[in-house]
């Protein structure tokens, strides 16, 4: 009975092979979406755990200095004393795009370098013999790719298991390199320890214990990947607009074959696990097809969303793709699950349905009519629920329920919002046939409103993010024009260079601006100070958001500091507030500049209060500023200059091009996403559409043979889709404003540390339009040519009470 | 329990069987104390006008449906308590139904549809289906979907499928309503030929006199009463 019942559930599918590819389709795009975002999301989490816990070892606990750095006679000290140590030191080298990571330890007594050289063979770049040369330093081969230090390296060793972005060596050999000698940043403390040992506290007060620390990018970055994640659960959530439309279709169009079954005596369970297997087998050909999807969108957006992580936060994402077993089983897991919530009602349906009689079309529309209300106090209730979180709960999670509330519960309005302005049509209609179509309208509203709540979701994610997205680059361009203010840049390869070209440029008259910074260890992270010469350049240019009278000059005597937008919101440092830059180092903060696309916290002083207080402020790299018309002409001659061979040097515009395009590059995934989002609300109508098209005749016939031609109802047909997008177009522009407005002003200051002007753009909101209208009039034209193709015998049927 | 007692030779008893339908706050009898008695290899036919009830019977006899009160006895199984599980068993097993709308399933050809029941039932007898096929004048016509059919032929499937499962009784709802009156008379002695042959009884629910005239019993329900 099984076989044959399962048999004949699954022939509708086979003599309808275009649904069939719908749901599949629909099904395998939501899937793929999700994965994708998934996939990225793991990749780059893998990414940051090999950065943590192969090179940083920061699975240890450490000793970490309260402030500058650890003498080597106090690890001396330590290790007699008995504790089992092994000693870090971690600086920077500037590059061209931003800076190589240099971490020296001692190779044998690191833990989980002893652990590589136990696990490894005679080949490997991590053999016994490798290591026990000191003159060697290890990198990524994809590092050394970019390498563009300007000093004698020494031997390189390349091994993959060497983070991008990072060099490795000998403790030895990195002091020389950081020309840091006797210094160490931090002691990892070894897990087996002797017995019997004075506490490191009473043996080092200076010194501080620092639990492990991976989490430290991870937490940098999970805005990033919690908004990568929303996106990818909203692609989700309109993929099972489609399933939800394709089951419908099919659930309905089999409405006589199950009544036939359970006359022949197939049991109403069995009929509903029967239905559930089929589903199950779809989900699971559909996942794997979405899986399959899923991996080539991951790998086409990999490579920018690995800029965008590190333009926005400096973390390192490798640019390929590796299938993990979680992703597969959760990716199948989403699509299986995702089935059975948009084949709930359904399923449900069908459990319910009685064996001798099934409500035609108006019967449930008006049974639907009951539902709209129930939705829209659910709606309300969700914006209420939204609103009220910002008033309970802080920063993202805030944002996020806000966010949430507002989105599902104005999409769950709608089809009520629609209800009125569609009977506010009829109530005005003037012609009969006005009426009939208002009517038609509000017949039609309950099987495609699913569809518009979807399209809803689409534009209104559309016009937020394409919003915050403009409104950025916006921005982004006015800030660039006040903070690249010098003409050149230039970055020496030594100080002695440095000190040469200084003077070089001093006897003609350039006006040369130090770029000086150090970072102090800064509540369990760094802080980085620039230490800056005053000049007219900073007082006119720097982009300041707050500023007291007379910040510059407080700043220029030594007795206040600026600090980045970043820093000021996550510490809540406003003008006025003071800082304590070490423990043993406070100013007054004087003002709170933009900093965009810095991830970290920054603060600005006079350079010779940096220098008095940090050491290693490296002086190779100065803005000079100069008519822009001599900038090529320098160039040429600082190049000819044979002192000067190994400088390299940027242009304020190369670097302002160079910047633009990875902001640029940054939103391609946002963009990408966006559209993919679109178009499956373009196909989610077109399921819905479909879905109607089956129960439709029936309202269409008696009207074609009242004299209303096939191809006039076609037109009437393809109209009424588009004045439904129109009208849903219409509510999603408030919605997405207001998402714009959450994602600059709570989302993004949470995720990023910077606030944003809102500007607004009625140009892509027409353009927007254009495309869900042209979305509609695609998905609304297959059914709209049936109709205007139909042959009068078919809608005779209608009479003939044979369908 | 009622003071009625089956027959050996019964197949069908109905005893002081009531409906009531409710809507719209109030409450309306469809059926009245109905009694009939069916036997085994014999034939009724229930005739009334619209709305006498004559459908609900056949489906409260076909455990489509519930009554309020009587029981219904089929081959010695009272309908009376069955949960879904046994009146699907008893539909699949003992009872067939042809409907006035033919209720084919679209996507399965005229072969699938005939066998559909018989396999439902674990029941395929292929000699028996062959010879109902052709005795239907179906054989040319097996690979065909049902839209591909006429009325008349689309019925002559569904009697087809009713009967593949040699079910002991079969209940027919207006089988000719939708044809004319020629493919009617032909669909008719056709159905009373097969049924004959296969042993089965047969309840029939109709409007013709002149089909009724064709069965053993004719029994008219007026206002959910036997007249």
């Amino acid at each position: 009975m099984k076989r044959a019942a399962l048999g004949a559930l699954l022939s509708h599918w086979w003599r309808h092979p275009l649904q069939l590819i719908t749901l599949l389709t629909g099904l395998a795009l939501a899937t793929g979406l999700w994965s994708a975002v998934q996939a990225i999301n793991g990749e780059a989490k893998a990414s940051y755990n090999l950065a943590t816990s192969e090179i940083g070892a920061r699975q240890n606990e450490t000793l970490v200095p309260k402030t500058g750095f650890i003498p080597l006679s106090r690890y001396v000290e330590l290790r007699r004393s008995g504790w089992r140590l092994s000693p870090v030191l971690e600086g920077r080298w500037p590059q061209n795009t931003g800076s190589l990571r240099l971490i020296g330890v001692d190779l044998l007594s690191h833990p989980t370098f002893s652990n590589m050289v136990e696990n490894s063979d005679s080949e490997s770049s991590f053999s016994l013999d490798a290591l026990s040369s000191q003159e060697q330093l290890f990198l990524n081969p994809k590092t050394l790719e970019q390498l563009t230090v300007h000093v004698d390296l020494p031997p390189i060793v390349q091994s993959d298991q060497i983070p991008i972005d990072v060099a490795l060596g000998d403790i030895s050999l990195v002091e020389r390199l950081l020309q840091r000698p006797g210094q160490i940043t931090r002691m990892i403390i070894l897990p087996e320890q002797p017995l019997g040992l004075h506490p490191l506290e009473d043996l080092a007060p200076e010194l501080q214990r620092q639990s492990y620390d991976a989490g430290q990018m991870s937490r940098l970055t999970d805005s990033f990947h919690l908004n990568l994640t929303a996106f990818g659960l909203l692609s989700f959530a309109v993929g099972l607009f489609i399933v939800h439309g394709s089951v419908s279709l099919g659930i309905e169009q089999r409405r006589g074959l199950f009544r036939t079954l359970r006359a022949m005596g197939v049991p109403l369970h069995l009929l509903t696990v029967l239905l559930l297997c089929e589903l199950l087998l779809i989900a699971i050909v559909a996942g794997s097809a979405g899986l399959v999807l899923g991996y080539l969108i991951a790998a086409a957006l990999l490579p920018d969303v690995s800029a965008t992580l590190s333009g926005l936060y400096g973390a390192t994402v490798e640019g390929s793709l590796n299938l993990r077993p979680g992703w597969l089983i959760s990716g199948i897991a989403m699509a299986v699950v995702g089935t059975l919530i948009a084949s709930t009602q359904a399923i449900t349906n069908i459990y319910k349905m009685p064996l001798l009689a099934t409500p035609g079309l108006q019967a449930r529309a008006q049974a639907a009519s009951s539902q709209q209300y129930g939705m829209a106090v659910l709606g309300l209730a969700l914006m209420a629920f939204g609103t009220a979180s910002m008033l309970v709960f802080d920063g993202l999670i805030a944002g996020f329920a806000l966010l949430a509330g507002m989105m599902l519960g104005t999409a769950l309005m709608l089809p009520l919002l629609l209800s009125w302005v569609l009977t506010l049509g009829l109530r005005n209609a003037r012609s009969a046939l006005g009426e009939w179509i208002w009517a038609d309208m509000r017949a039609q509203l309950p099987g495609i409103s699913l569809a518009l709540m979807a399209l809803l979701l689409a534009l209104a994610t559309n016009i937020g993010v394409g919003t915050m997205v403009s409104s950025f680059r916006l921005t982004f361009l006015g800030w660039m024009d006040q903070r690249l203010s010098a003409e050149l840049y230039v970055t020496a390869k030594d100080e002695d260079q440095a000190q040469k070209l200084v003077l070089w440029l001093t006897r003609r008259d350039i006006t040369v601006l130090p770029i000086r910074w150090s970072e102090v260890p800064f509540h369990g992270t760094k802080l980085r100070i620039y230490g800056v010469q005053d000049d007219p350049t900073y007082r006119e240019k720097w982009p300041m958001l707050q500023v007291q009278n007379g910040a510059w000059d407080r700043v220029s005597n030594g007795t206040a500091v600026m600090i980045n937008e970043q820093l000021a919101r996550r510490r809540n440092l406003w003008p006025g507030d003071d800082l304590n830059l070490t423990p043993s180092w406070k100013m007054t903060v004087v003002g709170v500049y933009s900093d965009y696309g810095n991830p970290h916290e920054q603060a600005i002083v006079t350079l010779p209060v940096l220098l008095r207080h940090a050491d290693n402020v490296p002086n190779l790299r100065f803005g000079l500023r100069l008519p822009p018309s001599g900038v090529q002409n320098l160039i040429k001659e600082i190049q000819q200059e044979s002192d000067f061979e190994g400088i390299t040097m940027v242009d304020q515009n190369d670097l302002k091009a160079r910047s633009l395009a990875v902001f640029d590059r940054t939103f391609v995934v946002t963009g990408a996403l966006n559209l993919l989002t679109l178009g499956v609300a373009g196909f989610a109508i077109l399921t819905s559409l479909l879905t109607l098209w089956n129960m439709r005749l029936p309202q269409l016939a008696p009207i074609w043979a009242l004299g209303i031609t096939r191809r006039q109802l076609a037109w009437l047909e393809l109209w009424r889709s588009l004045a439904l997008a129109a009208l849903t177009a219409l509510l999603a522009l408030p919605l997405g404003l207001l998402l714009a407005w959450l994602l600059l002003s709570v989302i993004n200051v949470e995720a990023f540390g910077w606030k944003l002007p809102m500007y607004i753009f009625p140009l892509d909101w027409l353009r927007l339009l254009v495309m869900a209208l042209v979305a509609a009039a695609i998905a609304a034209a297959i059914p709209a040519r049936k109709l205007a193709l139909i042959k009068p015998s078919e809608l005779l049927k209608v009479f003939a009470h044979e369908r | 329990m009622a003071d009625w007692e089956m027959t050996d030779n019964t197949l069908l008893q109905i005893r002081n069987v009531s409906k009531c339908y409710s809507g719209l706050g109030e409450s309306r009898a469809v059926l009245r104390d109905v009694s009939l008695d069916l036997q085994a290899g014999k034939s009724i036919a229930l005739t009334g006008e619209s709305g006498s009830g004559k459908s609900t019977l056949l489906h409260l006899v076909g455990a489509l449906d519930y009554y309020d009160s009587g029981e219904i006895k089929i081959a010695g199984t009272n309908l009376t308590n069955l949960n879904d599980s046994a009146r699907s068993e008893l539909r699949r097993n003992t009872v067939s139904l042809v409907f006035q709308q033919f209720n084919l399933v679209p996507s399965l050809n005229v072969a699938q549809n005939i066998s559909l029941h018989a396999r439902l039932a674990n029941r395929v007898d292929q000699t028996w289906i062959t010879s109902l096929t052709s005795r239907l004048g179906l054989t040319e016509l097996s690979d065909r979907y049902p839209e591909q059919l006429s009325g008349g032929q689309q019925q002559r499937v569904a009697i087809g499928r009713a009967l593949a499962v040699r079910p002991k009784l079969l209940l027919a709802d207006e089988p000719t309503g939708n044809l004319d009156e020629v493919t009617s008379t032909a669909v008719m002695d056709l159905m009373l030929n097969l049924v004959h042959e296969s042993g089965a009884a047969l309840f029939l629910v109709t409007h013709s006199v002149q089909v009724a005239n064709q069965l053993d019993r004719r029994v008219h329900l007026s206002a959910g009463k036997i007249a």
